[in-house]
């Protein structure tokens, strides 16, 4: 075993600790469990909301990106500032409601606001179906940073095992608690690392960002705009706008928005963290270093860019801190999605249909579960074939199709019917399954449509289906406001 | 309030709208590729654009009390 392994264990073990050491004391009830007892500050949900961006997804994903599709990266950027901007007026109502009525997840509040468990079965069962890719590649990076920290003596598959075993237990012993205080040290850690590498690469390889970037446009010309073709200026605005208001249709962000003491912390984060955000450049710039650098890395590969950079730049003891700071941002997001995943399925959908259900009975589901649900995305992992932002995507275009709804529950008169909305998302989600299992594209689908519509994200031309079903429907169903939407759609 | 809200949508203009007139790499700004430098102007200027909204917001003001003790 060498020095980087030796911190990373030592990091992944105190992150065990830091969560058995939160849950003492506090008796774990569901609520207490999911939500932490609704009893967050604005720095702890801050930390919750804001080191949800800094997982895996960015660290590695973001930097593969930057290496394999340059301009296509800056999307990242883009959206989550909008999703702030957004929730500014989002978050706040639902908040209110979801204290009001005691509700701990996202499933229950569609099924109140539109009196429909069966609906509620349905958000759940799609929130779960979009969890499993965001779970998946989590492993996925856990695996690459061990494995590329071992310097290949332990192969990637080993480690995602290690990884799923490590969030599996934390997550079974202590919730939510012991993944806020791991996100404050992960975010620490992950700020002072991202920002020296994303200094330090540029500047030690190239002299400084500019002689960085002309020397990558000099290269490789048309890489750092974006492309005429394929992942164009209109594949960066579809996806930016579906990312966006897909951002806190995920379970877990939402129940992570439960957690907040008073709504005025939603609107204060909304003020922080779009700059926050710009720590992102600093991982764009650790892949735009490595394109030059490390070349040759396709496909699923080129998520190791960062790390392959930094071994070829670092001794092991500050790999070792490297990974272990990359170890921390799979972890927690990892057991946040774990959590939520399982609860969906014990407190939703299982009590969704079987109402009688007792408390006790969905807490001990939901513990049991999340090894079950932890295997599987191994499972995914394990198949490998998919870039990490690819996979993030694929989730995003499931969970955005519940926000036509629940922007229309927050209304003051609701112009959607439980029928409408269901219907919509139900189009919507499999609209993008079958486009993506049968790898079709809409032209090819639709041969009249000009070719640029291609570029359009799939999962945003399913929302747009999604619109038109909901209000086709719900004027169908609902009496009164229905000519209102119709009208608009 | 109900005037300052509307700044909000000028995120959305600058970065969706916005990006397809600046596609271009030269001239660097900061270094940085010029459409890139066009996105993070955006995300500087949206928290600024959500500060003078939190400012202006009457919901913030009077909050301070009512919140407090909802939560005793």
């Amino acid at each position: 075993m060498n020095s980087a392994l030796v911190i990373i264990f030592l990091v992944a073990a105190f992150s065990l600790g830091l969560g058995l050491l939160a849950r003492s004391g506090k008796q774990m009830t569901l609520e207490q469990w999911t939500v932490g007892g609704r009893g967050f500050g604005a720095l702890l949900v801050f930390l919750l909301t804001a080191g949800e961006i800094y997982t895996t997804f960015t660290f590695l994903g973001g930097s593969g990106y930057a290496y394999g599709k340059g301009a296509s990266a800056y999307y990242i950027l883009a959206y989550g500032t909008l999703a702030y901007v957004l929730s500014y007026w989002l978050l706040p109502p639902i908040w209110r409601y979801a204290k009001q009525e005691r509700l701990v997840s996202q499933s229950h509040f569609f099924a109140r606001k539109y009196e429909s468990p069966m609906l509620g079965v349905l958000v759940a069962a799609v929130g779960v179906v979009a969890l499993v890719p965001y779970l998946e590649l989590q492993f996925k990076g856990l695996g690459i940073i061990v494995s590329v920290a071992s310097y290949g003596s332990i192969s990637s598959d080993v480690a995602i095992w290690i990884g799923a075993a490590i969030v599996t237990i934390y997550v079974i012993v202590s919730g939510v608690r012991g993944t806020a205080w791991n996100a404050a040290v992960k975010d620490f850690l992950i700020l002072a690392i991202v920002i020296f590498l994303g200094i330090y690469l540029p500047f030690h390889y190239y002299g400084g960002y500019g002689d960085m970037f002309r020397a990558i446009d000099a290269a490789k010309p048309g890489l750092l705009a974006f492309k005429p073709q394929g992942e164009s200026v209109l594949w960066f605005q579809s996806t930016v706008l579906l990312t966006a208001l897909g951002f806190y249709m995920w379970p877990h962000s939402f129940g992570a928005a439960l957690t907040a003491r008073e709504e005025r912390t939603f609107r204060r984060n909304a003020i922080v963290l779009p700059v926050y955000q710009l720590i992102l450049l600093f991982v764009f710039f650790c892949g735009f270093a490595a394109i030059l650098k490390i070349p040759g890395l396709t496909g699923p590969d080129i998520d190791l860019s960062l790390f392959r950079l930094s071994i070829q730049t670092f001794d092991p003891w500050f790999i070792g801190v490297i990974g272990a700071a990359g170890v921390l941002t799979a972890l927690v997001p990892g057991s946040m999605i774990l959590i939520a995943a399982s609860t969906l399925i014990a407190n939703d959908i299982l009590r969704g249909l079987r109402p009688q259900t007792s408390d006790e009975t969905v807490t001990l589901v939901a513990r049991c579960l999340a090894p079950v649900v932890a295997l599987l995305a191994v499972w995914l992992a394990l198949l490998g074939g998919q870039t990490i932002v690819a996979l993030l995507l694929m989730g995003y275009s499931f969970v955005t199709q519940l926000f036509p709804g629940l922007l229309c529950s927050l209304m003051r008169n609701n112009p959607a019917t439980k029928a409408g909305v269901s219907a919509g998302i139900i189009v919507g989600v499999a609209t993008v399954a079958v486009i993506t299992l049968t790898h079709s594209t809409i032209v090819g689908l639709l041969p009249f449509l000009p070719l640029g519509v291609n570029d359009i994200h799939i999962g945003f031309i399913a929302l747009a289906l999604n619109v038109i079903v909901t209000a086709a429907v719900s004027a169908a169903t609902g009496p009164a406001a229905a000519p209102a939407l119709a009208g608009r759609a | 309030m109900n005037n300052v809200r509307w700044l909000a949508i000028l995120p959305f203009l600058g970065m969706l709208i916005g990006t397809a007139f600046v596609n271009n790499v030269e001239p660097l700004v900061f270094g940085m590729p010029f459409v890139l430098a066009w996105i993070v102007g955006w995300v500087v200027l949206s928290s600024v654009i959500m500060a003078i909204v939190y400012a202006c917001d009457p919901a913030n003001a009077k909050a301070d009390e009512s919140d407090e003790r909802a939560d005793r």
